[in-house]
């Protein structure tokens, strides 16, 4: 069984940080593998090692050359090999919208032809929580939006999840295969990528394939979003800042708190 | 033309998204000068559809098909009802059932998608209003087309009220049967536990700015001092380090004390939706532009390490060792 697990790679904002344009500068930006996506990979790489049969976990990123020590990350933790796709055009779209990812992904399942497809709920950056989804549909597999709880044996044409909804309400379903699965964080304990695994990513195959190469053209891709503005937004509300230090900061606090009654 | 609004429900309520978002979909209507349509998928739609029938609802078309909310059917049924090209664009709540659907609905209709909107304006084509990089950042997004399919934020839009005179009609939709790959098999309730944190006055919640599990002794030493409760945000809940009756948001409890004090919380919109009916909200964060300011009335922009052992001697407690 073939499993394929979309890997994003997210930019991580400083505390302090200038808005260039219409971009975030990158002085003040930090890559990462994004959060949801890192439960991901986890629970693809369980489904490997709990299974008797021969899993194989495959990561699909969309993203320039840079992202290749993020996609290292995910073979480090246990995925088996790696395919990156990239354009130059790509890079001049302000945004990447989810129906132009869903594409792009759908070009690769097309290829790899995987059973089960594992994206994350949402990108930590933009958050558009809407690859996966129109992934999908793209590629007219079922789906499960939001799964903090899978049970697949390998060979099974079902899988049992959890859908996490909202208020402490979970939904229990069964989904026909083959699907994608969005995945939850906390659906696993995503593990640390041991120093064997690290090595080991080194030499795991990572392919590097333009859109021509997936029967795509750039010209062809929606890119149907633009960012036209970026703001740091106003501050609706009057908060006000207790300062002086920390010891300082702590006793008007506790000043504030007695005054609501606190600990009286 | 019209737009056409999404309606969701679960266990035989409609959800409050769906006349929030009945409130969004008719001011796109009237940007776009056009009528305002709901479509309601599953459960018992005659009822579903007297209720949605609320000021400014020009039509709504009801699906009979099975109890709960299921993404696919609703997918079919916009599908077919969009064919003949009647709606433009397709309002749909940024819920987890909404982001489980809109984006198939947008890729079938061959539209694109702009997800979790604070703001929708029409101009030559939808634009949106919308949060990036963990609310640090709001930018403004111009969608190509004439037709697009755009979700909206909870919360955001009130609820459309008043009585109105909406035309319901059962939609004349055929839904393949053969072609739903989920059966929903129940429901369960999570998070039940010894604590209730609905219930404490005060809260003391504390964030991934804790760094270790270790540490969590700081924040539990903070709330005895305070005589308060400990509650937290999720990614400490995912990591065990407190349990799942603790956590607040989306996902979690919805809180509403005379005090909350976020320690090393951003203030992601999942969390806040969890606590922002508190009373008298507190941060303390590091980061100035953390979002979780735009709704405390009270802040310290400082290292928690710092202050919360000076608040716990403030209170005659014990600091411990972290
Ligand atoms: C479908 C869905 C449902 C979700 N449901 C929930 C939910 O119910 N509840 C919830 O909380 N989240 C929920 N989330 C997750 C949410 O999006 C955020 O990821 C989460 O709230 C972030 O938690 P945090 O603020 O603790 O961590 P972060 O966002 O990582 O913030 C940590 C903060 O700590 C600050 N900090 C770091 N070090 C220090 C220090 N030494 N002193 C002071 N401050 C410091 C940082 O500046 C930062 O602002 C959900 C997400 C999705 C997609
Ligand atoms: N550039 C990308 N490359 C590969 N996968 C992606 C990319 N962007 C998004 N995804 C996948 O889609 C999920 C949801 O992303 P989004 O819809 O952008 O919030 C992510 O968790 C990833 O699994």
């Amino acid at each position: 069984m073939k499993v394929l697990v979309t890997v994003s790679e997210v930019a991580d904002v400083d505390d302090e940080f200038e808005i260039d344009g219409l971009e975030i500068d990158s002085r003040y930006l930090t890559y990462d593998l994004n959060e949801w996506d890192n439960y991901a990979v986890e629970e693809a790489v369980q489904l490997d090692e709990e299974s008797e049969e021969e899993v194989e976990v495959v990561t699909a990123t969309i993203g320039p050359e840079r992202t290749e020590e993020t996609i290292r990350q995910a073979l480090a933790k246990g995925a088996d090999r790696a395919i990156r796709v990239w354009d130059d055009s790509l890079a001049d779209a302000s945004v990447l919208d989810p129906i132009t990812k869903a594409t792009i992904l759908a070009a690769v399942v097309e290829e790899e032809d995987p059973d089960l497809v594992l994206t994350g709920v949402q990108t930590g950056d933009y958050a558009f929580g809407a690859t996966g989804v129109a992934l999908a549909s793209q590629i007219d597999y079922g789906w499960g939006a939001v799964v903090n709880y899978l049970d697949y044996e390998v060979g099974d044409d079902t899988a049992e999840v959890h859908r996490e909804l909202e208020g402490g309400v979970e939904e229990l379903a069964e989904i026909r295969l083959p699907a994608v699965l969005t995945i939850q964080t906390g659906i696993n304990e995503p593990r640390y990528a041991s120093l064997r695994g690290i090595r080991q990513a080194q030499s795991k195959p990572l392919d590097a394939h333009g859109l021509e190469d997936l029967g795509l053209s750039a010209d062809e891709l929606p890119l149907d979003l633009e960012l036209t503005d970026l703001e740091v937004p106003e501050v609706e509300s009057d908060v006000e800042f207790f300062e002086g230090g920390a010891e300082e900061e702590a006793a008007q606090l506790a000043d504030l708190l007695r005054d609501k009654g606190v600990a009286s | 033309m019209a737009v056409l609004a999404v309606a969701e429900h679960r266990r035989g309520d409609l959800r409050d998204p769906s006349f929030e978002v009945l409130t969004a979909g008719r001011e796109l209507a009237d940007a776009a000068g056009t009528e305002l349509h709901v479509v309601v998928t599953g459960g018992d739609v005659d009822a579903f559809a007297e209720d949605l029938n609320r000021e400014g609802v020009d039509a709504i078309h009801t699906v009979d098909y099975g109890e709960e909310f299921n993404a696919e059917v609703a997918v079919q049924a916009v599908d077919q009802l969009a064919a003949d090209g009647e709606f433009e664009h397709v309002v749909v709540p940024n819920t987890v059932n909404g982001l489980g659907s809109a984006p198939a609905i947008a890729q079938r209709l061959g539209r694109p998608i702009a997800t979790d909107a604070i703001g929708v304006d029409v101009d030559e084509g939808l634009i949106i209003t919308r949060e990036l990089y963990g609310g640090k950042t709001e930018g403004t997004i111009a969608v190509d087309g004439p037709a697009a399919v755009v979700t909206v934020r909870p919360g955001e839009w009130p609820a459309a009220e008043g009585a109105g005179d909406a035309a319901i009609e059962a939609a004349d939709v055929d839904i393949d049967e053969g072609a739903i790959g989920t059966t929903v098999t129940g429901f369960q309730e999570v998070g039940a536990g010894d604590v209730d944190i609905t219930e404490a006055e005060v809260l003391v919640s504390v964030g991934r700015g804790i760094e270790e599990e270790e540490n969590i002794v700081l924040i539990q030493a903070l709330a005895e001092a305070l005589d308060a409760t400990v509650s937290a945000s999720r990614p400490i809940v995912d990591n065990e380090w407190l349990p799942k009756d603790r956590q607040v948001g989306q996902s979690g409890k919805v809180v509403t004390p005379d005090v909350y004090i976020a320690i090393g919380i951003s203030g992601a919109v999942q969390h806040v939706a969890g606590m922002k009916g508190s009373d008298t909200i507190v941060a303390i964060n590091t980061d100035p532009s953390a979002p979780i300011y735009d709704i405390a009335d009270f802040g310290i922009e400082d290292d928690l390490f710092d202050v919360v052992p000076a608040l716990i001697e403030e209170f005659g407690g014990d600091v411990p060792d972290f």
